[in-house]
């Protein structure tokens, strides 16, 4: 049971009304004027949790991080209500705004410092941390830490420590023992004098108690609402009938509309611009130039599409407007040669000597493989309302990182950062895009042309897919060699353009040398976090090679995997229950074939089996299965959920993901030549979830590495014929 | 002034008549329920129905609508608020992720079911593939619309007191044709 345990330092405060708020204090720190609004207390504390009990006994949770579809502002307060034992009906969230006293200091500490910490230094790590993180401005969501991270440390703790409060108030107060007492759905109960009470009865008593720095958390098989199916998502309601708000929805009183067309090759500054045909339509008030693309304001989005046509634009060369993927991907042979040739590669991930294995070794195998540049393709264009009033600005948008945005616009505009708010909406699509500010920069410069006056821009599909923040392209070279068994012994691994996650290259196999290593070979394309960030590249390029090897020892690729992984019990366990879904072995028709590929990222082990129909001459994924271990699934409907949308977002990659760079520019523009995975050719998927214990693993991200390698296998087994390449096409 | 019924209330638009419906109801109606996903007939986040039929509203001119009845994402509900097969399906399957698409989702699960009671998953693969979900929620899309068509309470989407608009419903229910939908592909300018 303790192992749950976390220190913490609790705040309380009585609300107006009798009510009372609780926040889980990382450490003690600057009070804000916006949190000084929420408290009556003198406390001085920074938190991240924060729990409020309404004078009707209901429960309001504010949660640090954004709901984009992974379920945050559902899993968070079910971790919360768990250890509070809330009723769950009475339950509401409110998100965070962005504030520094929601920092969520967790994942930068998690991307520093990866691995376990003493509990006894944890608070001290956190100090550190969470200084760090205000200084880089994270409130990210992303990463797939909501639930491992804030939920584990934070929520979790907060409600645990409430309940424990409201006990001893209790126990004070009824004069009976703690230990006597019960708590569910909201009430407290002394079962031998057949007394009972809602928790807010002892609200204000509860400040005059002093907590517990470890409270107690609820051993897994006490829990009645982590893990249940039953608990439907918080957000679902209001996106069956139109009512959730997209930042796309806002509508404040009075606003203008805007779009924007930037330059084709990235990078080009505008010489000058015409924009008098554009200014004598119909409800246009301004033709802007930015800088680095043009904008039109004017009554209605459709008619600033339409005036930005009309808008001439004189362009600077940029000297990439020759350059195309070709070529680009011709330069990153040419660096990976460079390197090796100057013997200035990048060490990432050595032991043994695989060199020297390799040339010992009875058999060597050799390949190159690439992706190609990606798109995030949100399905809502990214778009952002702001209005500057004097001294304040105002923006309306869906951030992935709230407080990110809000210092970015400080920054850049010269606002006292107290005088700039982000008002969060629903993301329609996060998927590592909304984590870059650009188009809330663009936002607030178009309506500095109009001060006082809310502006509400909107890309169209063409700008968002031209002008996104891409996965890159990338090309990476393998050299795997066997023994006279048949038995790995080296693997050599070179790629260019290391990111993040650090591990994203790295393989679970137990293959005695190995020599990860790694390039720089920078391109003007923008670079962005797509979901999985490197682990969606990586693992399609590791699990490939792996299966390559497998093929070249003559063994069965779920066996030659299954043996490399004797060291690590829980990662096969994963694999073989994937294989075991998908009756691994059995027979399929002529032309069907099965592959299989597993790679673990953000703490959750994922393996995938995909069943593909080549029969007809095209490739058809028929059947995925998916054996997934994040440790503990809190919402185990909204994990599955997660990994189902994991491999659709991977499967388009898989299948059409293709960015390509003509002249210098994205030659894409829409979804009729960026197409997307639809009703008719998506697969059926079926996940199975593994509750190991082990340390939480996120699940927004995991789901998508392991697809397209379980593809290009699975043609392999079909056909006899490797892609190496992505888009697979036949 | 273009006039048209939206959601059972007849409304007059003050918009160029090349406007897209998508935009003026959105911006002249402040329904912000349909969505804008790509403007071009390639995702049907924009889906509305035109006399009952699903139409890409973000390439269809107000001047084409003049004088028809338009449903949205907010007038499918019943009027007295109890929400339509489909919606309590999507709730029970717990269909939406971000829920960006799920508005045009919904908008053509309900026009295929008023068409047909009963789809096959080829009929559910015709109906649903011109709507794009970027979070890939098509398996519970599939299963949502299977379950909402064996709802036994299944009440019809379209309320209307107007026996002309329900000699017309009752023909487009009957009618064997599928969904039509107007669409007009436009070659975007995509770079300066
Ligand atoms: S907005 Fe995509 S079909 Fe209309
Ligand atoms: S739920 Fe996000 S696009 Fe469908």
């Amino acid at each position: 049971m303790n192992k749950w345990s976390r220190r913490a330092f609790l705040t309380a405060g009585v609300l107006a009304g009798g009510g009372l708020i609780v926040g889980v204090a990382i450490r003690p720190g600057n009070r804000t004027p916006e949190l000084a609004k929420l408290m009556e207390k003198s406390d001085e504390v920074l938190v991240n949790a924060w729990v409020k009990l309404s004078p009707d006994n209901r429960v309001t949770v504010i949660v640090p991080h954004v709901e984009m579809g992974q379920g945050a502002h559902t899993a968070m307060p079910m971790m919360l209500a768990e250890d509070m034992d809330v009723d769950w009906d009475t339950l509401s969230i409110e998100e965070a705004p962005a504030h520094e006293a929601y920092v969520t200091s967790d994942i930068a500490r998690d991307f520093a410092l990866p691995g376990k910490v003493p509990g006894i230094i944890d608070d001290t790590i956190k100090g550190a941390f969470i200084k760090i993180s205000q200084f880089i401005d994270l409130q990210i969501t992303g990463g797939s830490y909501s639930v491992r991270a804030t939920g584990v440390r934070s929520m979790r703790v907060a409600g645990a420590a409430v309940r424990q409060l409201l006990i001893q108030t209790a126990a004070q107060t009824w004069n009976v023992p703690e230990s006597q007492i019960r708590t569910d759905k909201s009430f407290l109960f002394h079962d031998r004098t057949g007394r009972s009470a809602p928790y807010v009865d002892f609200a204000s008593q509860v400040v005059e108690q002093k907590a517990s720095n470890t409270p107690e958390l609820k051993p897994p098989s006490e829990f009645n609402i982590i893990g249940n199916n039953d608990i439907q998502r918080l957000d679902i309601p209001a996106k069956v009938d139109g009512s959730a708000q997209f930042g796309v929805d806002v509508i404040v009183p009075g606003m203008k509309y805007a779009t924007i067309k930037a330059p084709a090759v990235f990078g080009s500054k505008i010489k000058k611009i015409d924009g008098s045909a554009a200014l004598q339509k119909n409800g246009v008030h301004a033709v802007v130039n930015l800088g680095d693309a043009v904008a039109v304001i004017s009554d209605g989005y459709w008619q600033a599409k339409k005036a930005i046509a009309l808008v001439k634009i004189e362009l600077e060369e940029t000297g990439y407007e020759a350059l195309n993927t070709a070529e680009m991907l011709d330069k990153f042979r040419a660096d990976l040669d460079l390197a090796v040739l100057n013997g200035d590669e990048i060490e990432d991930y050595v032991s043994g000597d695989a060199r020297n294995a390799l040339s010992a070794a009875s058999l060597t195998i050799d390949a190159e493989y690439s992706v190609p540049y990606l798109a995030h393709a949100t399905m809502e264009p990214m778009n952002c309302t702001a209005l500057i009033d004097g001294d304040t600005l105002r923006v309306w948008t869906g951030t992935q990182n709230p407080l990110g945005t809000r210092n970015a616009l400080a920054k850049e505009f010269g606002f006292e950062p107290h005088k700039v708010s982000v008002h969060n909406q629903y993301l329609g699509g996060g998927f590592g895009r909304r984590a870059t500010p650009d188009y809330p920069i663009q936002a607030v410069k178009i309506a500095q042309e109009m001060p006082g006056v809310p502006v509400k821009l909107i890309w169209s599909r063409e700008e968002d897919t031209q002008h996104d923040h891409y996965r890159q392209a990338m090309v990476s070279r393998f050299k795997g060699g066997l023994d006279v068994n048949g038995a790995a012994i080296a693997w050599e691994n070179q790629f260019h353009e290391k990111h993040e996650p650090v591990e994203a290259p790295d393989i679970p196999y137990a293959i005695p040398n190995k020599l990860i290593h790694y390039t720089d070979s920078p391109t003007h394309i923008p670079f962005g976090p797509w979901r999985s960030v490197d682990h969606s590249i990586h693992a399609f390029f590791t699990e490939s090679f792996i299966d390559e090897m497998a093929v070249a020892a003559g063994d069965d690729p779920y066996e030659f995997r299954r043996r490399l992984l004797r060291d690590q019990p829980r990662i096969k366990k994963v694999l073989e229950t994937a294989a075991k879904m998908a009756d691994w072995g059995r027979d399929l028709p002529a032309g069907w074939g099965r592959g299989i590929a597993l790679h673990s990222s953000f703490g959750t082990v994922v393996a995938q089996v995909a069943v593909v129909d080549v029969s007809g001459g095209d490739l058809k994924v028929d059947k995925v299965y998916c054996a997934a271990d994040p440790g503990y699934a809190v919402s185990p409907d909204g994990f599955t959920a997660q990994m189902e949308s994991g491999i659709i977002f991977g499967l388009t990659a898989a299948l059409y993901g293709d960015i390509t760079i003509e002249n210098g520019a994205v030659k894409q523009s829409n979804f009729h030549d960026y197409p997307m995975v639809r009703m008719n050719t998506a697969p059926e998927i079926e996940v199975r979830i593994i509750n190991s214990g082990e340390k939480l693993g996120g699940g927004g991200e995991p789901g998508t590495p392991p697809i397209a390698p379980a593809v290009a296998n699975a043609v392999y087994a079909a056909t006899n014929k490797r892609f190496r390449q992505l888009p697979i096409q036949l | 002034m273009i006039e048209i019924t939206v959601n059972n209330e007849t409304v007059n638009l003050d918009v160029e008549p090349d406007t897209p419906l998508l935009w003026a109801v959105r911006e002249q109606l402040n329904l912000t329920g349909t969505k804008f996903g790509c403007g071009l007939a390639q995702c049907g986040a924009c889906t509305m129905h035109l006399d009952g039929k699903p139409i890409r509203t973000c390439v269809t001119p107000v001047s084409v609508v003049a004088g028809r009845s338009v449903t949205t994402i907010e007038g499918v509900a019943h009027p007295d608020g109890e929400l339509h097969a489909v919606q309590k399906a999507w709730i029970e399957q717990q269909v939406p992720q971000c829920g960006y698409c799920q508005s045009g989702q919904i908008m053509s699960a309900v026009a295929l079911l008023a068409n047909n009671p009963a789809p096959t998953d080829d009929d559910i693969d015709v109906a649903m593939s011109g709507n794009i979900c970027r979070c890939g929620m098509y398996g519970r899309i599939r299963k949502a619309i299977k379950q909402a068509a064996s709802m036994s309470s299944q009440r019809s989407s379209i309320q209307t007191d107007d026996a002309v608009q329900k000699e017309q419903v009752d023909r487009i229910l009957n009618s064997e044709t599928g969904p039509d939908i107007p669409v007009e592909v436009r070659n975007e300018p995509v770079s300066s």
